[in-house]
């Protein structure tokens, strides 16, 4: 499998969309992939992440190769893709080497209960995976789907995920990107949305050494609809990035896009945001924001909402934050007794929580609260003096009467 | 020769009559200010529990540096004198400490701070105080039968306990959402900083019972204030003129009323000729 990685080409920060991005730490590595999977209860973070019994349907990958399921639908199974479809380098790179994924596909009509959980676990140095996941919803149906990845050790997880949303389609679909710290994980989710389709995707991304989530939405019928939230919290010297484009091909199709990004210690994040307007797509409306929360002196954000309008007859607009903590809400929280430590983990799940809240299914809401619990407070001791030092020096407001 | 054994009782004696003069809070010398600006420049001010004392001055006196000294606020800086705060140094302590030990600011300007629950943030600074304190500490049910009972008191309708920390709140409900978790709280040392400000005689009213209600003899309220008409409702028992960052003249409640009859100007005057 390994002489496989040379011929292939990555791509390299001299284009455009990796410029902040370098993967030369994968490309070095002589990946492998496993052929025979592990037991599932034997890989690691699998049995704190499984949602067996809470989900209609959960199936588990561990290292790309399907493992077990629990519960059952007709139209949810693991299988392998007959002619994966290429596009994007690392869309490439999953065709080649994918052993499958999650094939999903909703009747015209039908309505799932409760959520299918896709979970991938990822085990083991030095090994790669690359799940391709189809997911075909039929006129009128309505799903909600999540994939969790989470995982032990310095492996590498290159998934595809593939979504069709018919006529009328109601989609609600998150990714949950929790692996090792050392992990590496480099994610494209493609949506095409039919007319009067409704789709919300999320993406949670907490864990992870160098991650990459490419999406690309395409309103590809009038009067589709779409929510894209995004959050991602990259510390110590975590490196999170965000690509999406939505591309509004018909008329009177509707986008709301709202990424947050929480960073500390030498955490890096960046979005990358592109809405097109098609010169046939009148009555476009779309909103885009990007509201980022530094936590340390040395985290970075980089922040690019584009928008390329070719048509006159449309209502867009985007906007970027970058800022920190608010030391009034800060010091309100103090002069009621919360101390320093538990006021700051109150505010930055407060700026996170907008979009947590937003997550429908309950025990996922769960899981990333927890998570997001777990990574906040290693962040506080190296802060407080240094919080100090700065209130000292930001000028903001005066409050003499 | 003195017999030792008769010193221990005089000594103790002696101890307890320090104690029952020393005030609730004792404010010596206080030069503080902001930026390398200052704006206390030696003020001195003894409250007891069981006062109610109003502090009163022209815009620019130092009022509000007075009462963000008092509660921590980052920025504040003390160069010179002392605040000893039922026995302790106050300035020594960060403000989530003044706070567990009984000291509250009814803020000014309350900050509004979205995805904070109202509700959820004001037990955790209860069962702080208690956790403090070495109380048990209140459950969720406990916790809102008691909120329950102090919104009534301030007449602040239950939805808002589920909303943001002051979020969307009008002018007037944020200060009532003040002295409703002044209410809950419970302070010994009582800091309203203008309080009064942006309110409607009704919200005045509403305001000046929550306060009235919360007095007894432990503990002691500091109204600051720009005008007259608050100290109609919550009567002080001495009212200081602040000007130029020190108390320039103490009197009874008569005080605020002849400020509000003949303004600031007169006080001035006054102390310039003094001086």
């Amino acid at each position: 499998m390994s002489t496989a990685v040379k011929e292939f080409e990555w791509p390299t920060p001299r284009l455009e969309e990796w410029r902040y991005t370098n993967l030369s730490a994968i490309a070095s590595t002589e990946w492998r992939s496993v052929d025979v999977a592990a037991p599932a209860a034997s890989a690691g973070e699998a049995p704190a992440a499984t949602l067996a019994g809470r989900a209609t349907v959960e199936l588990m990958f561990v290292n790309g190769l399907f493992v077990q399921h629990s519960g059952e639908l007709p139209y949810v199974s693991a299988s392998r893709v007959g002619n994966p479809r290429g596009g994007s380098a690392l869309e490439e790179l999953n065709a080649m080497h994918t052993t499958g994924g999650a094939r999903i596909n909703i009747p015209s009509g039908t309505i799932v209960p409760g959520f299918i959980h896709l979970l991938f676990v990822g085990d083991g140095d030095g090994i790669w995976s690359h799940p391709r996941n189809v997911i075909d919803v039929g006129a009128n149906a309505q799903v909600t789907i999540v994939e969790t990845y989470v995982g032990e050790g310095r492996y590498y997880t290159n998934p595809v995920t593939e979504i069709v949303a018919g006529e009328g389609a109601v989609i609600d679909h998150t990714i949950v990107v929790c692996d090792s710290l050392e992990a590496y994980h480099t994610g494209s989710l493609t949506i095409r949305q039919g007319r009067s389709s409704s789709v919300t995707a999320r993406n949670i991304s907490i864990g992870g050494a160098l991650v990459r989530n490419d999406v690309n939405v395409i309103l590809d019928g009038e009067g589709a609809s779409l929510v894209l939230d995004g959050l991602f919290t990259p510390a110590g010297s975590q490196h999170i990035d965000n690509h999406t484009v939505i591309d509004h091909a018909r008329p009177h199709c509707t986008s709301v896009e709202l990424y947050k990004g929480v960073l500390d210690g030498n955490g890096r994040g960046i979005f990358d945001g592109r809405i097109i307007v098609r010169p046939g797509a009148q009555k476009t409306s779309s909103r885009q924001s990007n509201h980022n929360l530094l936590l340390s002196e040395t985290a970075i954000v980089d922040s690019k909402p584009t928008l390329e309008i070719h048509n006159d007859d449309v209502k867009c607009n985007h906007g970027s934050t970058i800022g920190q903590l608010n030391e009034e809400a800060l010091f309100y929280l103090r002069a009621r007794g919360i101390g320093e430590a538990e006021a700051r983990n109150l505010l930055v799940l407060a700026f996170a929580s907008e979009l947590v809240d937003r997550i429908k299914v309950e025990p996922v809401r769960e899981q990333v609260g927890r998570a997001l619990f777990r990574q906040i407070p290693e962040r506080l001791p190296e802060r407080r003096s240094r919080h100090s030092e700065r209130s000292e020096e930001s000028g903001r407001e005066g409050h003499d009467a | 020769m003195k017999d030792r054994a008769a010193e221990g009782p005089e000594i103790l004696r002696f101890a307890q009559d320090e104690l029952k003069e020393m005030a609730l809070l004792e404010i010596k010398d206080l030069h503080a200010g902001i930026d390398g600006k200052e704006i206390l420049r030696g003020l001195d001010l003894s409250v007891d529990a069981g006062e109610v004392h109003a502090i009163m001055g022209p815009n620019g006196s130092g009022k509000s540096t007075l009462a963000n000294v008092l509660a921590g606020r980052p920025r504040y800086e003390v160069t010179r004198g002392s605040v000893v705060y039922d026995g302790k140094n106050l300035l020594e302590l960060p403000a989530e400490e003044r706070a567990r030990e009984g000291v509250f600011l009814a803020m000014q300007y309350p900050v509004e701070i979205p995805g904070v629950n109202n509700i959820y943030f004001l037990k955790a600074a209860l069962n702080a105080m208690k956790k403090h304190r070495g109380e048990e500490e209140l459950d969720a049910m406990e916790f809102l039968q008691l909120a329950r009972e102090k919104m009534k008191l301030v007449e602040l309708d239950e939805k808002f306990m589920n909303r943001s920390v002051n979020e969307g709140f009008s002018g007037g409900e944020k200060k009532r959402n003040e002295i409703f978790q002044m209410a809950v709280l419970d302070p010994k040392l009582a800091i309203l900083d203008e309080t009064d400000s942006g309110l409607d005689i009704d919200a005045l009213r509403i305001v000046a019972e929550g306060v009235n209600a919360l007095k007894n003899e432990k503990h002691a309220v500091l109204v600051i204030t720009h005008y007259q008409r608050l100290l109609t409702y919550l009567v002080p028992d001495y009212v200081h003129v602040l000007s130029g960052g020190r108390i320039v003249k103490s009197g009874g409640k008569e005080l605020a009323l002849e400020l509000e009859a003949k303004g600031y100007d007169w006080i001035e005057d006054e102390v310039a000729v003094a001086r």
